[in-house]
């Protein structure tokens, strides 16, 4: 059954490394549902954040595959209820005394105010935006884009940083060994 | 000329240890310092500096120039596959770029070392749509193990030690280093420092003991063991590893089409070939295993047919050094990730001495059976016409010790179900992808790998005019490969699933060829021609006797069919012996 999943994916920053990641996508035939990539808090590392909706075995396999890449560090795949997930959305809307009654009542922030119209946003989870997209509709939304979405895990640690300890440990070895 | 490179100002001063050399001696000179001595290729605009480079260092490198960079690549598989090292090629630009592919998505798939370095139009033409200019990186990013573009003379030792570290370490495979012209040209301070660590790559695992205490508690409860021997063993040098392990263990065991000649033909505990057109016994016993050890192979379709059915009564204990591989495809109950060469010493001392005679005697009985109805009638010198199966026996009987190269089809299943195999490396076969005139080309790479073994080649009709360009490099270089055509008129695979699968309709598989006498006469290569039973062995020896190449035309019986055969997608208890 089709299930929700976050892949968190750190590579080094290298021409043409999110291209390979995509490959592992397309060579399965998985669609990407929203995608994110920055640098991470580790210099030189990059993070991208990936959602897909697919059976958790081809998902598994996937995250495999990408491992693979010869850039990519580490790959973790989580479920929703195992990270904080967040998104921005920026809302261009016709001014009226009802959208301004909703920038109260939700929380939006106005980063621009024209004669004409408003920009908004809102950073939230994805469902909170699109329900404010909604309540905004009838008011007339002249624009709307919205980020990908980016995921922090709920546990303590940072995984990556176990792995690059690893890493380092095994280069000093071979460094001593020589 | 782009910034940050080979900046030719006269105050500097070059530093002593470091000699100042072009980008293109930068290359010839890592791949003196990586032991490369021999390599594959074909020139062209965006690649001349290194063909220039090169021109200084033709005692050192032997150059083997192709006819078509898809043989090039080809080449360099078949010499890493007999040889044992990472093959090595170079092509221009564009359409000597493009012409790689196929080997590359091969190379990758059959997890061969090769480097392939490509030129690239000068980098401030990059993006423009130059001449002869494409997005290499792109095209091959699915068929490579890695790959990398250098636009600057001084990054060019760092891409390639990379380069060679990759390909050949883990799970070998593919790498691709695209020099820019200007980088070639560039001058640099040459400083070549072999790699052995990139943070973001980590290729062998550390074996868990957990793990293999589990695999040996299965291997010593279990009653019907079979093993499932993988190219992963031979790649991994594991051979002496395997054989303790299941001479202490006891245990059958079959090899897939790349595993083959891991385990000697007639080790006792050897029970025949997997797969679609595999051996009888290790496919009918399969349902009757209870437990299968699966050593550095991946389940493939071609080994495994229907693979929710695959060892459906058995526990599952996969060996394997590519992560990506474990549960892919069937399910392991344990998985033993890490280098066989490692693992299977771990294992072998912790089962206990076993002895699975009785066992082993179900598979002699099925062999016997596949005897009886297949083999022996496939190998007997009767009938109307030469048959494939009687011709690759009577190569066999006298090349006893031989390299098989095979091109793919009928003569690729023929050679690798009737070939014998006393050593490791004995068989290079286009395994995953399936390459049709891989042959010719890989038989060259084989015997200029292993000079001092004979190669025979098996290639039909079909297949020998893919790649029958390459006859000229046989001539050019003095390759002394042994081809035994197979010639039935017929691209006899398809033709044999359009007999079986699709009403006999022989849609296009049938061809009108050309004198192929006159194409090995124009290429100087000795030919001859048999037709009857009587003149087979004759013709056999006289291939033998003959220095150099051969080209032994066999004309063969038009419509004969391989088996045993599993139809696709079923069941390998499925498998038909008619």
């Amino acid at each position: 059954m089709d299930k929700e999943f976050i892949i968190t994916i750190f590579s080094e920053n290298t021409v043409g490394l999110l291209s390979q990641i995509t490959t592992v996508f397309t060579h399965r035939n998985v669609n990407i549902e929203s995608i994110t990539a920055s640098e991470s808090a580790i210099d030189g590392i990059y993070k991208h954040t990936i959602m897909v909706r697919n059976d958790e075995d081809k998902v598994a396999n996937l995250v495999k595959q990408i491992e693979k890449k010869i850039d990519v560090l580490k790959v973790f795949c989580y479920t929703p209820n195992e990270v904080v997930l967040q998104e921005l959305a920026l809302y261009k809307v016709k001014r009226s005394r009802n959208v301004e009654d909703l920038v109260r009542r939700h929380n939006v922030r106005i980063l621009d105010i024209h004669d004409e119209y408003i920009v908004l946003e809102k950073t939230g989870h994805r469902d909170e935006i699109r329900e404010l997209y909604k309540m905004l509709s009838p008011y007339g939304v002249i624009q709307f884009v919205c980020s990908g979405q980016v995921a922090i895990i709920k546990s303590r640690s940072e995984l990556l940083d176990e792995y690059l300890s690893v890493v380092n440990e095994k280069q000093r070895q071979l460094n001593s060994t020589k | 000329m782009t910034a940050g490179f080979s900046d030719n100002t006269p105050q500097e001063t070059p530093k002593n240890d470091f000699p100042r050399i072009s980008g293109s001696e930068a290359v010839i000179r890592s791949f003196l310092a990586e032991g490369v001595d021999t390599i594959f290729g074909y020139p062209g605009g965006a690649i001349i500096p290194v063909y220039d480079a090169l021109y200084d260092y033709r005692d050192k490198i032997n150059h083997i120039l192709v006819r078509h960079e898809q043989c090039a690549i080809h080449a360099a598989q078949g010499y890493a596959r007999a040889s044992g090292r990472t093959g090595v090629c170079i092509v221009t630009s564009g359409p000597g770029a493009t012409n790689t592919v196929t080997g590359l998505a091969d190379a990758l798939l059959d997890s061969t070392p090769v480097v392939l370095i490509s030129g690239q139009v000068g980098s401030t033409l990059l993006g423009t749509d130059a001449f002869q200019e494409i997005n290499f990186l792109e095209i091959t990013q699915s068929v490579t193990k890695w790959n990398c573009q250098v636009k600057r003379a001084e990054d060019i030792p760092a891409a390639i030690a990379k380069a060679f570290y990759i390909a050949s370490s883990g799970r070998p495979g593919p790498v691709v280093v695209d020099i820019t012209k200007d980088a070639q040209a560039g001058m640099m301070n040459f400083d070549y420092k072999p790699i052995n660590f990139i943070r973001s790559y980590q290729p062998y695992a550390d074996i868990e003991e957990s793990q293999i205490l589990e695999a040996a508690r299965l291997i010593n409860l279990s009653r019907k063991p079979m093993a499932l021997v993988g190219q992963g063993v031979i790649l991994g040098g594991a051979e002496q590893e395997l054989k303790e392990f299941l001479e202490k263990s006891g245990i059958p065991a079959a090899a897939t089409l790349l595993g083959l000649s891991a385990l000697p033909s007639d080790h006792p505990q050897y029970v025949g070939m997997l797969g679609m057109h595999g051996n009888y016994a290790p496919n009918i016993k399969n349902r009757d295993c209870d437990l299968l050890i699966a050593i550095g192979m991946r389940f493939d379709d071609r080994v495994t047919g229907d693979p929710s059915k695959f060892g459906i009564n058995a526990k599952i204990i996969h060996l394997e050094i590519d992560p990506a591989e474990i549960n892919k495809l069937v399910y392991a109950d344990v998985a033993v990730l890490g280098d066989v060469k490692q693992s299977l010493p771990m294992l072998t001392e912790k089962i206990s001495q076993r002895d699975h005679t009785a066992w082993l005697e179900e598979f002699h009985a099925c062999y016997n059976i596949e005897r009886e109805d297949i083999i022996e009638p496939a190998i007997e010198r009767k009938g109307a016409h030469l048959r494939m199966g009687e011709v690759v026996d009577a190569v066999a009987q006298k090349f006893d010790d031989a390299i098989l190269v095979t091109d793919v089809g009928q003569q690729q299943m023929f050679a690798s179900r009737y070939f014998r195999f006393k050593q490791t490396r004995s068989i290079i076969t286009s395994g995953g992808l399936g390459t049709m005139g891989f042959g010719l080309p890989a038989a060259i790479g084989a015997k200029i790998g292993a000079p001092n073994r004979e190669v025979c080649l098996f290639v039909g009709d079909g297949g020998l005019q893919m790649t029958l360009q390459e006859l000229g490099t046989i001539f050019q270089s003095e390759v002394g490969v042994k081809i035994i055509l197979m010639n039935n008129g017929f691209l006899g695979m398809v033709r044999q699933w359009q007999e079986l699968f699709y009403d006999k309709r022989y849609s296009f598989t049938e061809l009108t060829n050309p004198d192929f006498e006159l194409i090995a006469k124009a290429n100087h290569i000795p030919y001859r021609c048999v037709e009857r039973h009587e003149e087979l062995d004759d013709a056999v020896s006289e291939m033998q006797q003959s220095n150099g190449a051969f080209l032994l035309e066999v004309r063969v019986e038009r419509e004969e069919n391989v088996f045993p055969m599993v139809p696709a997608g079923q069941p390998v208890e499925n498998i038909r012996l008619e």
